[in-house]
């Protein structure tokens, strides 16, 4: 339990607060899911945006769009998001490389924000055509690793996420089980990998956060004082 | 120097200055940033108000034909139509106003009457409309031809099927509540039931059915039992497609002939067009509802770090006002020039916030108040900034940057939205270093303030007669101060421990954190909220009428004239309040019906007929949907599934119709139901029909009626709260039996009290009778141990050794009379000698039986005829015993004297007499061995006090002792004289001393036969001690039983011990050293000159000079791992690395001095003068927990293992674990010291803790820590 503590998280700046309390299991568990809830309830919420250009002012089923699309696709981003969620810490500490940047909660709910905002212009803003959009959501993705991750495994982690759901959405779109309304690109909407990237940044830094925050819990208290 | 620096320096340079400014003039800089951004707000005024009220536009029937769809027509006049206005209108709406009503008014008619006949003329005039066809040359036209047709209702809505028309003509009147059929109606016994059955149950009620088809607000219908206007009013309400104005104009000409309005002034000039805007549903809403929960938590945890300021939340509103004012001074300088926002306000808002972000102020807030905290508070600022001033700089370059990439992303929106993010960063900047640093200079100004205030009194109670700056204790102890529990103030809640029961920490949790209590207040503030707004009568409508007034548009449109109803008579020749349509000709046979106005019409008793209430129409009557609420037209439309979001509607000039029933019409109308009295006729007495003439536009009885349901609704939630939160409190009451949770306890800590920690979890009580040792009279002031004995010294000047383990008293030096006049070898004997004496007179018969140390709780009564209670008499009469003992007679018997006579060497003769009787005693009392004594000799021991007390022990030159050591058998002993004495302990006498320095010794240190003594000018004495004869482990001690091997070598006192002074730094320090501590070779000195010293124990060399307090050091610790710390009395704590002389922490721990400091392997613990015990984490200077003392018990604490903590309360000693901050238990020690704070812990190392309680000392033995231990 204590060995387990320590390998978590660096021998000096826990207490041994958490190895008394929860094992390292259970306080896997629980960030699994924390993050597992996150994960859903930004998918409902992102669905959502996407699809409310088509809502009209008083449909009889407002609540039903919410659940409109398919019942599977909020669990599965939730279990993404876990996953990511809790690989990145996991990176981290196999790399040796701890994260130091802003490891903040302020900053992580500005990435959150970001990532929102993102996928806010994909959706209602306007664009030319679409290699506008995906070169645009590109930069944008980038200045959000930029601004908030700047460590070499969450960029390449990150490109791995993009490129493997990327691959899965392409072949769920292949067999028929998804569909969008209007692909661009070999059946996905090319600026699908920009924002799946973003969003395993903006849950590798919840992740990472809450990983952390065992060990931050006594200083967030004292700090609240 | 490359260009980074230069730049990077004239940046610091610029913004010391700017910081310099900003805290010099604070109130015309606040004054001139609040002018600048009102004047940047300024232009917001001109942008139309955010909202989803509907916009109005006015044009004239005349010649009016829709807009065309292409709006090509733009460049004539720009400004005088609306952008919407484009393109044909999703419909026109022709409102044909009924009012009706029964006159004359009968009096044996009903109330039913008022609206049953009105309401079926209804039926008559739908027949008409839908009968009309306008025949011209072009051919016939019918109403079905030019009317809007509409499909099928929405799925949902079913029920309204039978009322609401479907494929036809949208054509709405209250006889569609009984499908337009003029029979139901006749057969319906109950009118108002059948219009109100589609009335929702709840208060929301923004457009209902009955407005809908009644097409006038429902309190202007009359339809209503309770009305006091006999008025009935209704429309009837065609929708068309097209503008037809050859059919509408016909309509409206044949409806104005056949039911003529006779005072009629309705201009029905104006077509009215309204524009809805595009309403946010709740698939949009949750969206933003997210983002702006997102940006709230950015904004808490950002303000959350705001730290060590005066008023945290100041602060943070501060910030927040920061931003929130660069953005509106964003948006404000992007509309002056020249910029219309096109984005959604409300939707780029939170991004906006978090792209501008919080974190310069943070960051300048953190820079400022880490500067050293004496600094004056301009400088302060100027450092803070100008440490910031680089990261802050390259922080908004980045940002800068990034939103001018954007802006190249030629997205129209995304450069829109870079342009308010970049003229916002800018702003934001501008009021940081304006605004916000201004706030801070203030913020810290005020926290200085509020330091002195708070620090004086504690200094002001300082004795003057040491200018040390040693801890106030006792004089603390008597301010007067509400004293509070023991909580740790601070914990992390889940992760502490285990041993409560999981049902009671979430108990504990919803408790602590208040929680239903506060979702209880949220869901109310909601409700209300959602109540006053939705409330038809409430803000809501309010809100869009206000929006609709200030459109300037919808302003031409109000009738400028207000004139009220009842007060423009029908034969009123003034053409300028009376414009009648000039259309429909007016027939004339309307002058007939007419009446008089009927003026003020006193109680008519007696009158059968009353006249009815005058139908008239005023310029209200024109704009009569306006008091329709705005969701009206889009609810009606939303029913067939059209939505009128960002389109507009029409209004088409009402058409007035008045209908006159007169009685006999209306009593033929009548169900045979109505009369069964099913309602009582309204006004029994002509008093109330009088009171409808005079009063007719009184409150209408289902406004009345909405008010009453509103109340009950109130009322019913208001008592559902309170029952909410009785129960809540009954529920916090019998979970929580425990005082928790307040933490302003009146007075002190009552018995059984407990103290206990953030649960309210208080661990079991326990009383244990310690070992009390008393013998001094005085508060004991110093206290040292070496694990075997124990010293201590009172503020009369006597020293006691005591046995750690027994707790006997071994030895007491006693004050010294006149040390100067003995020679130091001679006072060993005679102290000596003494200290034979007392113990015979202790084991004397008159207190047989009694071992000597346990007497000393039962001598309290006794009478003072025995040595022992000599002491008693030298504190309480503390006269200068070398100055009267010359010049008194030699009568009084005292120690001193005999001690002299003892050693034989008296210097006056009187006492010299004296002495020799006592040294009589002396060699005959030595001669027996000690139980037993002759009886003579205890006699005149003991007769010796008794002669007279006034000569006792005086305060002489040798001063008060000030510092006490002991190790081995030795005390060394520091007085304020400059004096240094070493004691033998176990003989109590005096080995030998040392004054050649007259300054007082603060603090000593004695470690393996060396001394170092600080003195008060700042010198440091290094004395070592030197025997001649070998020095042998001492073989008697006070008990032998459970002692464990003693630390240090124990010296016999038997060889002379000599002590020389080696080395002396005479200018150490510049102010007199405070505190002195030595380990592991090394010796730390703290000084009142703010600095600390590191000297080598070896050779007196001094090592490091540490300069990093701000204050007078207070305490120093330093331990065999090298680690040292320090505290001051600016109430900060440094760490310190010894080997290099570097400061690794520095942490601000207290308000008030630091009183006290140790470390444990993984925490420093520190009290302070706030009387809070703080736990830090070594490693990282964060601070774990603080544990709130009882008054007067600050520094009292003590560590016995590296994870135990002990701290003295009230009568008291209380053990916690240090890495949890849990109170594991509180020992109540007797009942006797029950009222007295434990002002010292020392722990010894056989987990044997001495308290101090004033004057007594009390051991206690930890039984569980003794087994851990063990």
């Amino acid at each position: 339990m204590a060995e387990g503590k320590t390998e978590l998280s660096g021998p000096k700046k826990c207490g041994p607060y958490i190895s008394s309390v929860t094992s390292r299991s259970v306080n896997l568990m629980i960030r699994g899911v924390v993050l597992f809830l996150i994960g859903v309830f930004l998918a409902l919420v992102l669905n959502l945006l996407q699809i409310q250009r088509n809502v009209t002012l008083f449909p009889p089923d407002v609540i039903a769009s919410i659940f409109s699309s398919a019942w599977w696709v909020p669990p599965c981003c939730g279990t993404a998001s876990a996953v990511i969620g809790l690989l990145y810490p996991c990176i981290d500490r196999h790399l040796g490389e701890p994260h130091k940047f802003k490891r903040e909660w302020s900053s992580v709910m500005r990435c959150v924000a970001v990532f929102v905002g993102i996928n806010h212009a994909s959706a209602k803003v306007d664009f030319d055509n679409n290699i506008q959009l995906s070169l645009t959501l590109a930069a944008l993705s980038i200045g959000l690793w930029w601004t908030f991750d700047r460590s070499r495994s969450g960029f390449g982690l990150g490109v791995g996420i993009a490129f493997l759901a990327t691959l899965v959405t392409q072949l769920l779109v292949y067999n028929g089980v998804y569909q969008y309304t209007s692909p661009d690109f070999l059946y996905v909407r090319s600026w699908l990998p920009c924002i799946f990237f973003a969003g395993g940044i903006t849950m590798g830094n919840i992740g990472r956060q809450l990983a952390l925050y065992e060990c931050k819990v006594i200083a967030e208290k004292s700090h609240q004082e | 120097m490359t260009l980074t620096e230069k730049l990077r320096e004239k940046i610091s340079r610029a913004f010391y200055n700017h910081g310099l400014l900003c805290a010099s003039y604070p109130i015309p800089i606040i004054l001139f940033t609040g002018l600048c951004i009102v004047a940047c707000c300024y232009p917001l005024l001109k942008l139309p108000l955010p909202g989803t009220g509907p916009v109005e536009f006015t044009t004239p029937v005349k010649d009016y034909f829709p807009p065309p769809v292409d709006p090509d027509h733009k460049q004539g006049e720009p400004s005088e139509q609306p952008e919407w206005y484009v393109g044909a209108p999703v419909a026109y709406i022709q409102q044909i106003f009924v009012k009706s009503s029964v006159s004359p008014w009968h009096k044996d008619l009903l109330a039913v009457d008022v609206f049953r006949s009105p309401l079926s003329r209804a039926f008559q005039l739908v027949e008409e409309i839908r009968n009309h066809v306008l025949r011209d040359s072009s051919g016939t036209r019918s109403l079905e031809d030019v009317c809007l047709q509409v499909t099928d209702l929405l799925p949902g809505l079913r029920k309204l099927r039978n009322v609401l028309p479907e494929h036809g003509c949208l054509l709405l009147s209250p006889g569609n509540f009984w499908q337009n059929d003029r029979e139901r109606f006749h057969a319906d016994p109950d009118i108002i039931g059948t219009i109100h059955q589609h009335e929702p149950k709840t208060l929301q009620t923004s457009a209902t059915l009955k407005d809908l088809l009644f097409g006038v607000p429902g309190k202007y219908s009359g339809v209503s039992l309770y009305t006091r206007r006999r008025m009935v009013s209704y429309t009837i309400t065609l929708v068309f497609r097209q503008y037809h104005a050859k059919f509408l104009g016909n309509l409206r000409g044949r409806l104005m002939l056949l039911h003529p309005s006779p005072n009629c002034s309705l201009r029905a000039e104006s077509l009215v067009h309204v524009h809805f805007k595009e309403e946010i549903g709740i698939a949009e809403l949750i969206p933003l509802v997210t983002t702006y929960i997102i940006l709230f938590a950015y904004i808490y945890f950002s303000t959350r770090k705001i730290d060590m300021v005066k008023s945290k939340w100041g602060l943070a509103l501060a910030a927040v006002v920061t931003v929130l004012s660069s953005l509106l001074m964003s948006v404000g300088l992007c509309t002056l020039f020249g910029l219309t926002p096109t984005l959604n306000g409300g939707e780029i808002f939170p991004y906006l916030v978090v792209v501008i972000g919080l974190e310069n102020v943070l960051v300048l807030t953190k820079s400022v108040v880490s500067t050293p905290v004496d600094l004056e508070v301009k400088l302060r600022i100027a450092q803070g900034l100008s440490n910031e001033s680089w990261s802050i700089m390259k922080n908004v370059a980045t940002e800068l940057g990034i939103i001018l990439i954007g802006y190249f992303t030629l997205v129209p929106a995304i450069q829109e939205f870079c342009l308010f993010a970049v003229v916002g960063l800018v702003s934001d900047f501008f009021l940081q270093m304006l605004f916000f640093t201004t706030v801070l200079s203030i913020d810290i100004r005020r926290m200085e303030l509020a330091d002195l205030n708070k620090r004086l009194p504690p200094e002001a109670c300082l004795p003057h007669a040491k200018p040390l700056g040693r801890t106030a204790r006792h004089e603390r102890s008597s301010a007067l101060r509400p004293s509070t529990p023991h909580t740790i103030t601070l914990q992390p809640s889940s992760f502490r421990n285990l041993r409560l029961p999981k049902r009671l920490r979430v108990v504990y949790f919803l408790a602590r954190t208040r929680l239903a209590q506060r979702l209880i207040m949220a869901g109310t503030v909601v409700w209300i909220g959602i109540l006053v707004y939705t409330d038809p009568a409430g803000l809501r409508t309010y809100l869009a009428a206000q929006v609709t007034e200030q459109s300037p548009l919808g302003e031409g449109a109000l009738a400028p004239v207000p004139v009220p109803s009842g007060v423009l008579p029908a034969s009123h020749p003034d053409p300028a309040f009376s414009i009648f349509p000039p259309d429909p000709p007016k027939p004339a046979e309307n002058q007939t019906s007419l009446r008089e106005p009927p003026g003020p019409v006193g109680p008519a008793e007696g009158v059968p007929d009353s006249p009815g209430p005058e139908v008239t129409w005023g310029p209200e009557d024109e704009e009569l949907w306006r008091k329709l609420s705005f969701r009206h037209w889009p609810t009606l439309f939303s029913y067939y599934n059209i939505t009128l979001a960002k389109r507009y509607i029409s209004l088409l000039p009402v058409i007035p119709v008045t209908l006159r029933l007169n009685p006999r019409e209306a009593l033929e109308g009548r169900h045979p139901q109505d009369g069964q009295s099913a309602w009582p006729p309204l006004g029994p007495g002509p008093a109330y029909s009088g009171l409808w003439e005079t009063n007719p536009k009184g409150p209408g009885g289902t406004q009345a009626h909405r008010d009453i349901t509103l109340y009950k609704v109130a009322a019913l939630g208001l008592a559902a709260g309170i029952v909410l939160v009785l129960l809540l409190l009954c529920l916090y009451r019998v979970l929580c039996p425990r005082n928790y949770g307040q933490p302003g306890r009146p007075g002190r800590r009552k018995r059984g009290e407990l103290p206990c920690d953030d649960y309210g979890y208080a661990p079991p009580e326990t009383e244990i009778v310690p070992l009390v040792l008393r013998g001094h009279l005085m508060d004991i002031e110093c206290l040292a141990s070496d694990g075997m004995l124990l010293v201590s010294c009172c503020l009369a000047g006597h020293v006691c050794v005591w046995d750690a383990q027994t707790g006997d008293c071994l030895t007491r030096i006693p004050r010294p009379g006149q040390r100067q006049d003995s020679g130091v070898g001679s006072v060993f004997e005679a102290q000596e000698s003494w200290e034979r004496l007392s113990d015979g007179g202790k084991g004397g018969p008159e207190e047989s039986g009694d071992s000597p140390p346990l007497q000393l709780h039962h001598r309290g009564p006794l009478p003072p005829s025995l040595f022992e209670d000599q002491p008693d008499l030298t504190s309480l009469i503390d006269t200068n015993f070398s100055a009267q003992s010359r010049l008194q007679p030699p009568e009084p018997t005292q120690p001193e004297p005999r001690h002299r006579a003892g050693c034989g060497r008296a210097p006056d003769t009187r006492g010299y007499d004296f002495s020799l009787l006592v040294q009589r005693v002396y060699q005959e009392e030595r001669l027996p061995p000690s139980p037993a004594l002759p009886l003579a000799s205890e006699e005149e021991g003991a007769a010796s006090p008794e002669k007279g007390p006034s000569p006792v022990w005086a305060p002489s030159a040798d001063g008060s002792i000030w510092s006490l050591e002991l190790q081995g058998s030795l005390v060394v002993v520091g007085r304020s004289s400059g004096r240094l004495e070493v004691w033998d302990a176990i003989e109590g006498g005096l080995c030998c001393s040392s004054e050649e320095v007259s300054s007082g010794i603060t603090a000593l240190v004695f470690l393996d036969r060396r001394i170092v003594a600080a003195r008060l000018n700042g010198s440091l004495d290094f004395f070592s001690l030197e025997t001649h004869t070998a020095l042998s482990p001492l073989q008697f001690r006070g008990a032998p039983g459970r002692g464990s091997v003693p630390t240090s070598p124990v010296y016999s006192s038997s060889g002379l011990v000599a002590c020389r002074l080696t080395h002396t730094v005479p200018c150490a320090h510049q102010k007199p050293i405070t505190a002195l501590k030595a380990a592991a070779g090394r010796l730390v000195t703290g000084s009142q000159d703010h600095t600390l010293r590191v000297f080598r124990l070896e050779d007196s060399c001094c090592l490091f000079t540490l300069q990093g307090h701000s204050g007078a050091v207070t305490t120093v610790y330093i331990d065999q791992t090298m680690v040292l710390a320090s505290g001051g009395q600016d109430g900060a704590i440094c760490l310190w690395d010894v080997l290099t002389g570097s400061r690794v922490s520095h942490m601000f721990a207290h308000r008030g001095d630091v009183t006290s400091l140790t470390c444990t392997a993984s925490c420093v613990i520190s009290s302070g003068l706030d009387d809070l015990i703080s736990i830090w984490d070594r490693s990282t200077s964060i601070k774990l927990y603080s544990i709130q003392q009882d008054l007067g018990c600050g520094a009292s604490l003590g560590v016995i293992s590296d994870n135990l903590l002990v701290t003295g309360g009230q009568g008291c000693v209380s053990f916690w674990d240090l890495n949890y901050g849990d109170l594991l238990q509180t020992v109540y020690l007797g009942k006797s010291s029950e009222a007295q704070p434990a002002r010292q812990i020392l722990v010894l190392d056989n987990s044997a803790i001495v308290c101090n309680f004033g004057s007594e000392l009390s051991l206690v033995y930890v039984p569980s820590v003794l087994e851990k231990l063990d």
